[in-house]
């Protein structure tokens, strides 16, 4: 049950939180499913919330990165008049880009709200006992690593509850060559997701996909719609759809907790 | 007395030539835009102390990090030694200090400016092999090639030959350790000093008032060509990669202080957005309406910051190994960014300094020095940001000239001009409808 702020907010109630889905959430059938989870998860440990809906713009991220500040602060205004209008107080989105920018970049511009990050608000239901795994849910034995979000890592130094929501799992937890602080970019980052790469040896995505081969690990787990998007094919170009499984924290609790 | 005089002269010469080149720089840096970065006093101490002083971020690689600490130490701490100097030039004495601090403090001190040269020459000559011989890869891209590649050889060279000037130095005095005679003719009023490696060695090669002449001129030579090496030096490092050893405290000091992922707004496009929509609202947005010019094209386009962080690079590569785009061969790279700035806003200041403050070359720092293509390759991961050990952000700038680019000379990719029409019609940057927005909850 997904409720949309403007029906809520028309009977008068209004949510605990609101849950900002994103484009890509929104729209791509890959970061549907996370989207799906993570409203899973909301419902089940029955935390009261909203999306925007078709009320919910872009919060202008890659036209900002890419140089096109008009475009970002159209979306930005927009946004900022919808939130406000609904006295929006908190955030929270499985979005890195869509999170660096609401919690660090709206507020110069009148936009003021507590957002977090799905991977924390994650961490933070397990941590107060709310998210239990259910009996065989458990990932024990599993190899799994994490690929650091640019945005939600180095932008924002989040580096730890994504990791401390896997560690629920119990899942064998390795990491990559390149990890937290200096993680390898998916390559999606600053608009790039949005056009083809510049000439180069390989593609970003691939070389990354490389990393998780290397590591024998079984899952690669995101927390970034972006970073999926580009993972799903960079590990197709690698041919090792077979041997990798890729998964938002968001799934692979939604398909563990009781 | 003729010493004194050369001395002086010497000094004079080297100190004036040394302030001229700091004053053009700082004139330089101010070139750049307006940007207060003198909030919270406290956190910026902390951060000079951590980041230059503590260089934290150089122990990410604890060996090269200890060996970088030697040289830095090295050269640091034996200037306090290049004050003795520097006062027995003027005054015309010799190790004026021995007799003031007495024997054993001067022995001790003697000491440890000794280990730490040693220590230098040490780190020296690793850093030359990583550079010339294993050939360590950042040491190797193609914006390295030529005066990059020889301005670090020069410093360490450099280095090594005045500490062996140095040790030199001290084995012609401490000679006299071994036989208290031997020196009275040129310093017969001074105490003799203990030097951990110099008193050693001249006892070992038996250096006695036999070839005290000799020795003499050794000393003297040795003195003379290091204190004139230290003005070179000082001279040469306006010019060099070699800046960050002074420019690194100022830029740890005044690093921008928000998360690394928050982007600088631009009010003035702000204001321009929100009056076309609430035109009453007006009076939130003070202050005259300045002709817009779009981020940056050229490097006074560019934030003062930017300008020091391009002065302070130690061209060390750790911002371009780092980068995504550069480590799957594209041309981007972060350090080639921050060289490009210094070496556009030296020419421009050449200009200023020969033609006025008015002329224009027609060259800008976008197209004549960082091409589009390199822009374009950007992912805005940070990793450079994260990678610099004097905090630089080469991103700034990139991020920067990415909206003159985009928005002074719409000069867009068609995929982006396409994500920009998505994103204006349909707030996406995809070709959606907004209405689908919640299709997902029904599927």
């Amino acid at each position: 049950m997904v409720k949309i702020m403007s029906e809520m907010f028309a009977a008068g109630e209004s949510p605990e939180i609101l849950f900002w889905v994103g484009c890509a959430g929104s729209f791509d059938q890959r970061v549907q499913r996370i989207t799906k989870s993570f409203a899973e998860i909301l419902n089940k440990v029955g935390v009261s919330f909203a999306i925007l809906g078709s009320e919910e713009a872009c919060t202008g991220d890659p036209a900002r990165r890419a140089g096109n500040e008009f475009v970002f602060q159209m979306l930005a205004y927009q946004n900022i008049q919808t939130l406000n209008n609904y006295n929006i107080k908190k955030i929270v989105t499985t979005c890195p880009h869509c999170f660096n920018t609401l919690k660090n970049e709206y507020s110069a511009l009148g936009g003021n709200y507590e957002v977090s990050h799905h991977s924390t608000f994650l961490q933070e239901l397990i941590d107060a006992g709310k998210i239990k795994i259910k009996e065989g849910g458990s990932m024990k034995g599993k190899k799994i690593t994490f690929h650091d979000s640019c945005y939600l890592g180095r932008a924002n130094n989040i580096y730890e509850a994504p990791r401390k929501v896997l560690e629920a799992l119990d899942a064998d937890l390795v990491e990559m060559k390149s990890c937290r602080s200096n993680g390898l970019c998916c390559g999606a980052g600053g608009a790039q997701m949005f056009k083809e790469d510049e000439p180069g040896d390989k593609r970003i995505n691939v070389a990354r996909a490389e990393e998780a081969i290397e590591t024998g690990a079984s899952t690669v787990s995101a927390a970034c719609p972006f970073c999926m998007i580009m993972w799903e094919d960079g590990v197709k170009q690698k041919n090792a759809e077979a041997q990798i499984e890729l998964k938002d924290i968001a799934e692979l609790i939604a398909e563990r907790m009781s | 007395m003729i010493q004194q005089i050369l001395f002086v002269l010497l000094a004079g010469v080297a100190i004036y030539f040394f302030t001229k080149k700091v004053m053009s720089i700082c004139r330089n840096i101010l070139l750049g835009k307006d940007e207060p970065l003198n909030d919270q006093p406290k956190l910026r101490w902390r951060n000079m102390f951590i980041f230059a002083l503590g260089q934290k971020k150089m122990f990410n690689n604890p060996l090269v990090a200890v060996l970088h600490l030697f040289v830095y130490v090295g050269f640091v701490i034996i200037n306090i030694e290049i004050l003795e100097i520097f006062l027995d030039g003027i005054l015309g004495t010799h190790r004026l200090f021995a007799p003031i601090l007495g024997f054993t403090l001067y022995s001790i001190l003697i000491s440890c400016f000794e280990i730490l040269a040693v220590l230098v020459i040490i780190g020296c000559v690793i850093f030359l092999i990583r550079r010339n011989i294993t050939k360590v890869n950042r040491f190797t891209k193609p914006e390295l090639k030529g005066f990059p590649f020889r301005d670090a050889n020069y410093i360490l060279i450099t280095e090594i030959v005045l500490m062996t000037l140095f040790l030199i130095m001290n084995i012609c005095d401490s000679s006299n350790f071994t036989n208290d005679t031997i020196y009275e003719h040129f310093h017969s009023s001074h105490k003799i000093f203990f030097g951990i490696f110099s008193s050693p060695i001249s006892i070992l090669f038996k250096l006695d008032s036999t070839n005290n002449i000799t020795l003499e001129i050794i000393e003297r030579t040795c003195w003379w060509l290091h204190i004139a090496g230290i003005f070179a030096f000082l001279n040469y490092l306006p010019y060099s990669k070699h800046l960050h050893i002074i420019l690194a405290f100022p830029n740890s000091f005044f690093a921008r202080l928000n998360v690394i992922g928050q982007m600088e707004n631009m009010p003035l496009i702000q204001k321009e957005v929100v009056l076309s929509f609430q035109p009453e609202r007006a009076a939130e947005f003070p202050g005259d309406d300045a002709p817009m010019k779009f981020g940056a094209k050229d490097v006074k386009d560019l934030s003062w910051k930017s300008l020091m962080d391009a002065y302070s690079c130690s061209e060390c590569g750790r911002c371009t190994a780092a980068c995504p785009a550069n480590q799957t061969g594209k041309k981007l790279s972060p350090r080639k960014i921050m060289m490009d700035t210094r070496d556009r806003l030296e020419e421009v200041g050449n200009n200023i300094d020969k033609h006025g403050m008015d002329f224009t070359d027609n060259k800008t720092l976008l197209g004549d020095y960082v091409s589009v293509e390199e822009l374009r390759a950007c992912t805005t991961c940070n990793a450079c940001v994260e990678q610099c050990p004097i905090l630089i952000s080469p991103l700034n700038i990139i991020l920067e000239l990415r909206r003159s680019l985009v928005m002074e000379d719409s000069n867009v990719p068609n995929e982006w001009a396409m994500m920009f029409g998505n994103m204006e019609n349909n707030q996406a940057p995809w070709k959606f409808s907004n209405e689908d927005r919640a299709n997902w909850i029904k599927e």
